[in-house]
Parts: structure tokens; sequence; C-alpha cells
């Protein structure tokens, strides 16, 4: 069973440390392909010089041990022991001086005029922050990233429980997000893309399905978009999501989710105000669409166990006019009216 | 091999008087029945005790990977949910790296070192059974917690705050904690004994340039255990101190820190790996100097190497944490060790080939398993190589790329040249030898299955899959490389089956081929197979690295050891001259007691403090019975002394 039953997913590559798309992921790639080609280089050698050192040993007949070899042959033999020992540190040598290298490019690269946001972890989510000297000129969003071409992104990483690790392999390398700490990770998107990035530190039930997009568009584009996170929620349109709204914020939904220009203002799990507009759901474990929103409102403990939405299953069977608490097929519709609307 | 002795080393056992053997065999023996099997201290059935344990552990730890394997083997997978998957691999991890590899090399130790260095019995042998003690009521504390469904599930590391009292709720994370501390105790126990008995029970001559390899690994082995196992001590007992009263040692709330628990943890969790790795180059070099035919190339140059990895194992704990914001200028100092202790390696491989090239190669099955080091721990060294690299680490760190790292140089370089070395010794502790074709069998399946389910983790991390995930979606198009790891599994559990079968075949019915069957060189080989309760009779004198082979005639001997007490001949540090002599202690219940008492309270602190208060009378009187003066030691102990 998948759970994107959508086949327009398909995200070989999108979350790859070989396929990169900015300069961080870029040279973490070229020191790869460096020491990889060192690597299987000393590889086929080691077991060349075993295979040699085995069918050419010196014939000798009979097994009788050879407890004191002869001195002379032990010597030529440690002459080339020992040099080739030096050429291994040297090589090792010139792959410490690669890797500082690498170290120092991804130090230099400009953070300068960067776009700042703030990233933090929950489990099993990704809270985005877009930072903004103006608290008004703010935008919240959940899972879901986007990033203008090639300006350089200053992320803030906190965590909200446990340590997470945000990774978009084909940006750049990993930060750890360390409850108690803050960490800094920089990155730039040289071409347009959805790349997928997960969660790399095993932080519970859910560490698997912990995933993000990462989506990087020409520079107006993403003004645009951003201009669109800004603005609060759109209002109902008709009375079906006139309902659905109602239904969100006096039923438990409230509680745990927020909506701009609504009373729904809980802050403990994703922010809801533009969720329509979104690719995926449950931190990019589902494709975003209407049936695949029904179901996990329904049931989300069965698409992703163990995580901390609670299951309206039995509110949805027993339905009819339930008592207050359950989600009766009407109710469900209107809300999926109401947050489908929600561009 | 068999059709031509060039030694008999039966030659030098005649020389004892059989009443003086009656004498010995009634002194050194063991108890007979189930009391005796309680109160052994014979390091030899101590140490066959420890194997096999430590074997079905392994077995343990390989059922659960092939249930991870099967629940990854497609995407999206509803085999095990993410609960059951997480104690899963926790129990993996802490299994194969607590109760299977740290353990069965010191069991190989227990047994083989007092053997290597000529002498009766391991150094403090009712520590060494306490220490077996320990060891299995911590593995079963365990497994009783996994199978009661309260097993750890916090990973094998246990990071906080994901352990700590917040998330990690119920117990399952203080029976991972007091695991470790179960373990240590036993390890530290171990570490101890094989430095003393390799320290000043060697044979009168085997100086310590003399001291066979493995001897020397054990050592380095036992010293990085001293070393690093306090460290784990400190944090496991902190988690628990934490989840049980309250301390915040690990909560940056009120003023912990989360990432000293990584510190802690790695600067055990690093030097954990060559304490695993260590002792399986010095089967390499047994394994290859004997089926050479000759001593291994550059001994000097292979001692120091074990003890410069030894060194630097401990300065490179941080290349675990290189995804943490510890500062760059820090890292940079521990990519510089990660990267130059593949230096000492490197050249023991070198010394290897140049043994092998200057020797006579005998392509037998432990040769089989050791040459396979030569490509799957040399890859995963290349690998480790990568991981060093900081900017590289951040990409590969936490995903697969790691765990094909971590099986090829734990699989590669210390299960493959233990497989070698159960095949090796297998006659030296039943007196039978393994079955050759099933051998064959054993090692392609291995070799075949290994590569094919670990070398495609390499890519499938490269390709963003992170570790300790239950299932991935569909469309990250993971599904076919996981199909294929899942069947090289399927091949790994088919070939340990073969070698199963083979030992449960061969124990009974394998070919009788004497005392010395490789016609290997070192000491263990001088004395019977089995070796008699007593190890050797009369104890042997050396004259060089490879004794037997160098004195083919027979060895000279020491004479003059009492028969009628259990004692050993100390020798001195450097140059292994006859010091004195030494009374080892006979057969005991007390550290069977004293480990039972320590156990109720290791266990007990895991739900109430106060076990440690009430817990320790039991241990306290249990010690007092152990060290309880004797009679009859007091009185000779009085008669010998001079007055001042």
């Amino acid at each position: 069973m998948s759970l994107f039953g959508d086949p327009h997913f398909a995200w070989r590559n999108a979350q790859s440390a070989l396929n990169s798309a900015g300069p961080q992921a870029a040279r973490i790639e070229a020191y790869w392909w460096l020491i990889f080609a060192v690597s299987a280089l000393a590889l086929i050698l080691v077991v060349l010089a075993m295979f040699y050192a085995l069918f050419h040993s010196r014939r000798r007949s009979d097994l009788e041990p050879e407890f004191r070899p002869s001195p002379k042959l032990e010597r030529s033999r440690g002459w080339v022991v020992g040099i080739l020992g030096a050429v291994t540190g040297v090589i090792l040598l010139g792959l410490i001086a690669g890797s500082f290298a690498t170290d120092q490019a991804l130090e230099s690269f400009t953070a300068q005029d960067a776009l700042s946001i703030d990233v933090i972890g929950h489990q099993w989510w990704w809270e985005v922050q877009y930072i903004d000297p103006v608290p008004s000129r703010r935008a919240s969003t959940a899972n879901e990233i986007h990033v203008p071409v090639g300006r350089t992104v200053a992320l803030t990483l906190k965590s909200h429980d446990v340590i997470h690790s945000f990774w978009a392999p084909n940006l750049t390398g990993k930060q750890d997000l360390i409850p108690g700490h803050e960490a800094t990770l920089n990155f730039r998107a040289d071409r347009a893309g959805v790349f997928r990035g997960q969660c790399a530190e095993f932080c519970g039930y859910q560490h698997a399905y912990m995933g993000f997009l990462v989506v990087a568009e020409p520079p107006d584009q993403f003004a645009a978009w951003l201009e669109k996170q800004r603005a609060p929620a759109m209002t109902p349109a008709n009375p079906s999501q006139r309902r659905g709204q109602e239904v969100f914020l006096s039923r438990d939904c409230a509680l745990c989710h927020t909506i701009q220009g609504t009373e729904a203002s809980g802050k403990t799990a994703p922010d809801l105000t533009h969720l329509a507009g979104r690719k995926t759901l449950a931190a990019a474990t589902l494709a975003n669409n209407p049936s695949t929103l029904a179901a996990w409102i329904v049931d989300p403990q069965s698409l992703k166990p163990g995580n901390h939405m609670p299951s309206h299953l039995q509110s949805v069977r027993l339905g009819g006019d339930g008592p207050s608490g359950l989600l009766n097929q009407e109710d469900l519709q209107a809300l999926l009216d109401y947050l489908g609307n929600l561009e | 091999m068999s059709a031509r002795q060039p030694m008999d080393p039966t030659n030098f056992e005649p020389l004892g008087h059989s009443a003086e053997r009656e004498r010995l065999e009634q002194t050194w023996s063991t108890p007979p029945g189930i009391y005796g099997w309680l109160t052994t201290v014979d390091h030899k059935l101590i140490g066959k005790r420890f194997i096999v344990t430590a074997f079905f552990f392994f077995l343990a730890g390989g059922i659960l990977a092939m249930l991870m394997r099967l629940q990854l083997a497609q995407p999206d997978n509803r085999l095990l949910g993410p609960d059951l998957y997480n104690q899963i691999f926790t129990m993996h991890g802490t299994t194969m790296m607590f109760l299977f590899a740290v353990p069965i090399m010191e069991a190989m130790g227990v047994y083989l070192v007092p053997l290597m260095v000529g002498t009766r019995n391991i150094a403090f042998p009712r520590l060494n059974a306490f220490s077996y003690w320990i060891y299995l009521f911590g593995g079963l504390m365990l497994y009783s917690a996994f199978l009661l469904n309260i097993g750890p599930d916090v990973g094998w590391f246990s990071y906080v705050p994901l352990a700590g009292p917040e998330y990690g709720t119920g117990k399952r994370a203080d029976f991972w904690a007091q695991t470790i501390t179960f373990t240590e105790v036993s390890a530290l126990a171990v570490a101890v004994e094989i430095i003393t008995t390799v320290f000043k029970q060697r044979a009168v001559g085997m100086s310590l340039g003399r001291v066979p390899l493995l001897a020397w690994a054990m050592v380095v082995m036992s010293f990085m255990i001293i070393f690093a196992m306090p460290g784990v001590i400190l944090a496991s007992t902190t988690l628990i101190m934490d989840r049980l009263v309250g301390t915040h040692f690990f909560n940056p709330a009120e003023g912990g820190d989360a990432l000293l628990w990584q510190h802690l943890f790695w600067f055990f969790g690093h030097p954990e790996v060559y304490i695993i790795f260590i002792p399986a180059l010095g089967m390499m070099s047994s394994i290859i100097a004997t089926f050479s035919r000759r001593p291994v190339f550059g001994h000097a140059v292979m001692v120091s190497a074990l003890v410069a990895t030894g060194v630097i194992g401990f300065m490179l704990w941080v290349h675990h944490m290189f995804a943490t914001m510890v500062p760059n200028a820090g890292k940079m100092f521990f990519t510089v060790a990660s990267m130059l202790i593949a230096l000492p390696t490197a050249l023991q491989v070198y010394c290897w080939i140049a043994t092998l090239w200057t020797g006579r190669p005998v392509f037998k099955t432990p040769l089989l398993f050791v040459l396979a080091f030569f490509f799957i721990l040399v890859l995963g060294g290349l690998t480790g190589l990568m991981l060093a690299s900081i900017s590289l680490d951040t990409q590969v760190h936490d995903t697969f790329f790691v765990v094909a790292h971590l099986h090829y140089v734990l699989i590669g370089g210390a299960v493959f040249p233990l497989f070698g070395a159960f095949y090796y010794w297998f006659p030296k502790i039943t007196g039978r030898l393994l079955n050759e074709t099933a051998g064959r069998w054993n090692f392609w399946l291995f070799f075949i299955g290994f590569n094919l389910a670990f070398f495609p983790m390499h890519q499938l991390g490269l390709e963003g899959m992170p570790r300790r995930v239950y299932t991935y979606p569909e469309a990250m198009g993971w599904g076919g490389l996981n199909l294929l790891a899942t069947i090289g599994a399927g091949l790994i559990a088919a070939s340990v089956l073969v070698f199963i079968g083979n030992v449960l075949w061969c124990r009974r019915r394998g070919a009788l081929v004497g005392n010395n069957p490789w016609s290997a060189g070192t000491l263990e080989w001088a004395t019977t197979s089995p070796p008699p309760d007593y190890n050797f009779h009369p104890v042997p004198v050396v004259a060089g690295p490879e004794p037997l082979w160098e004195r083919a005639t027979g060895l000279p001997v020491v004479a003059g050891l009492s028969d009628t007490t259990r004692e050993v001949l100390v020798t001195t540090l450097i140059e292994a001259k006859p010091d004195h002599r030494e009374e080892l202690p006979g057969p005991s219940l007390w550290p069977l007691i004293s480990a039972l008492a320590l156990a109720a309270l290791f266990v007990g602190s895991i739900f109430t403090p106060w076990a440690v208060v009430w817990g320790s009378i039991p241990v306290a009187a249990a010690l007092i019975g152990w060290f309880w003066p004797k009679k009859r030691e007091t009185e000779e102990e009085v008669a010998e002394e001079v007055p001042p």
C-alpha cells in the first residue's frame, strides 16, 4: 500500500546527496567523488596485492614452518611495507587537506542578505517561521519551506521536544536540532525544483514519516507566495464552508492548530492557515487532496501510528447527531470544504 | 596438513609421571554434577560457557535483524509497527554490541589467553566466574523485559531527552541502562583478569617480545575496556538517576545538557568498536601465521600498531557528533584522528600480505574467513575515512550509508575473523575438526550474503534513506535495493545455520585429529586437545615467539610446582623470569551468590532508589563470605611468616 496514492509524487533523486541543487551540496558531492575514487583504487590494489601474495608466495613443497625467515628477504619486504605505509600516510594527509578545504569552502559562502527562517522540530513535524522585523510581516507554515532560487537561506534550528536532525541532501548536509541549543544552517538553491528532506536523528515512533519539502522557486514567485502566507486565512465562501469553520472551532481541532484570522490558535500542531496551498499532509507523508485529507482527519493513527493527532474514527462511525465532540459525515464534509478553501 | 606433522606435541607430555598427573587431576578438577557446574573456576569451562552464551545472543540479535530486514523489504510495509520496530532495532544494537561482540571477544580471551601464555588458570578465577554470571543475568534481564513487551525502544545509544524521564516513559530505557551496567561490570572484571594473566603468569622465557599477537591484542582490548567503560557506566547511572530520582544531568530546562550524554556515550562508544576489532586483529595474526607456515611479518610493527590503534581509538569520539553544534575548529582535530587511525590498520594489512607473500599459504576454512577481511574490512575502513570528513559526514551521518559502514567494519573486521577463529580453535576445544566442506558453504554463503545485504545500503544512504526508520514511502524509490538487502540477509541466516549444523555434528562425530592439527606454533597447542583441567603438565619454558616450531622435539619445562594445591608460577613483567609461586583459589559458590545479590540490586534500582540501600546488604554479606579467610590458608601463612 502506498501512502502517496498519487503517482505524481516520485521522490527518487529529490532526496539525494548525489544530485546537488546548490553550492553547499555541490562542494560536498565533489569531495565525495574524490574520496570515492581514491578509496576504490585503494581497495582494488589491496585485493590485487592479496591475490598476488597468495599465488606468488614462495613455492615450497613441504609444510615445515619457517620460524626464522631469512633476514635478507625480510629486510627487502620490510622496505616494501615501509614505503606502502609512507604512501598511505601521504594519501591520508591529502584526504585530510581535501576535507579541510571543503569545510572552509562551506564556511566561506556568504550569508549576507540571507533570508532568515526559523525551523522548529516537533515530534513528528516541522514548524517553519519566516522571520521579519515587522511582526505583521512574519509568516508561519509547516513541513514545506519555500525558498527563492539564488539567495542564501539562513535557517535557525530549534527543537521543541527531543533531538531531530534537519536534512535536505540536495541542498546541504544535516544539522541536529538539540533542545537547549540553537543551531544555524545556510544553504542556497541554484535551480528551481521541489526537494524532499527528512528527519535524520531517531526521535521516536514516527521518525520514519517526519519529512518536509523544500520548494525552490524564482524570486518573484517566491515573493508572491510569501505575501500570500502573511495574509490571514480565506473566509468561508459558502454555507458548507461556514459550517466547516464552526466544526473546526467547536471541536478539538482548534486546541492544537492555528488558523490565522480565526479564534483557532493552538500551537502544538501545524499552522493550517494556508493548508490547501501545500503539496503534502502529515509531514510529507501523504499527497494533499480531499480524499487523503479526509482519511487523515478520520484515522490519523492508522496512517501514522503513534502521532499526536487524535483519531476521529469512532466519531465518524457513530455519526448522526451524536453527543458533542463527535464528528458526523456531514460535519466531516463541511470541514473538508472549509479546509480545502484555505489556499 | 595433518598428513605430515612436523612436530609431535605429545613429545613433551610424557615427561610427567602418571601419579603426578593423577594428583594434579584431583587438585584442579571441577566437582562433578550441578554443584560443580555452579562453582567451577576453570577458565576453560567458563570460557566455553561464555562463548556459547554470547553465540546465543548473536542468534537472538540475528533473528531481530532478520525481522527488520523483512519489515524493510518493501515500502510502506505494515508487518511490524513503529512501536515493535523501535524495540527490535534497539534490541538488535544492544544485543550485538553489549551481549555478543564485546563478551565473545572477552570469552575467547578467557579461554585462550591462559593456554597461550602457558599457565594453569586465569588470574582471579573466582572473579572470572563472577563476571560470567553477571553478564548472563544482565542479558536475561534485558530479554525478559523485551519478551514482556517492556523492552527498550530508544536505540542502543539512548539519546536524551528521548530516553529521559519526559519522553522515555515506562521503564524501557531503564532496562537498557541497567543492562549496560551489568555488561560493563563483567567486562571490567575480565579485563583485569586478562591483563594480570598476560603480565604476571606467562611461561618462563616468554619475554614481552615473545608474547603472541593475540595475547597482545587481548591486553590492548583490556586496557581499552578499563579506560572506556567508566564513561558509559557514568552515563547509564546518571541517566537512571535522572529518570528515578529527578536529577537533571541531561535536562536543559534545569541547567543540564543533552549534548553531555553524547560526549559520555561516545567517549565509550567509539573505543567500544576497537574493543571488538582489536582482538579480531589478534585472531587474524594467529590464523595467518599458522596457515602461512611462518611467523607474522614485522612482529614489532604489529604490536605497535595494536597499541597505537588502542590509543588513537580514544581520540575520535566526536566524529559521531559532527552534525551537532560542536565548533568546527574542535571537530577538525577529530577529523585528523579519525583519518590517521587508518594508518596502523593499513600497516597490519600490509604486514599480513607480506606474511602470505613470503609464506606458504594453506587454504583451509579459517584462512578463507581471514582473507575475506582484506575485502570487507578494508572497504569498511575506507568508508570510515569518508565519515571522518566533517562536511561529507553531514551528508551520510545517520543514514544507511553508516549502517553499511559499521557492518562492513564490525562483521568484516570482527565476525569474519571470529568465524575463522571458531574453525581454527574448535579442535583445541573439542579435539575434533569441523567439517571442511560445510565450512566452505558456511564461508561462501556468508561472504555473498553479506555483500548482497550491506553493499546496497551505501547507495541507499547516499540516496537519502535515514537510519532507524521503520518504513519508507514507495515514492522514494528505495524498494529495490532494500529487497536485495533482505535477500542477502537470508543468505547470511542460511550460512549461520550451516555453521550451527557443522558444530552440532562435529562436536561428537568430527574427525579426531590429535593435539595440534594445524601444526601451529603457539603454546595453546602444546597440550592435549581438549586440554586437561590443569592445562599443562609440566609447565613449559619457551625460547621464542612460536615455541612449538622452534623446539619441534619438545620444550624445556619447569618443575617444582605443587601438585596438591592450585599453584601457578608468577613471572616478571618484562623478562618473564620465575618470580614466585601463587596459589589460586578453587571452586566456590560465592561468585554466583555475589552475582545474584548484585543482580538483585541492579534490577531493583530500576524501580526504586531504596534497592541501592537495602540491596547492598546482601551484596556485602556475599562478598564477606567470598573473602572470608580459610583456616588452612591462614595457618600456612602464619607458619611461613618471618617475625620482624
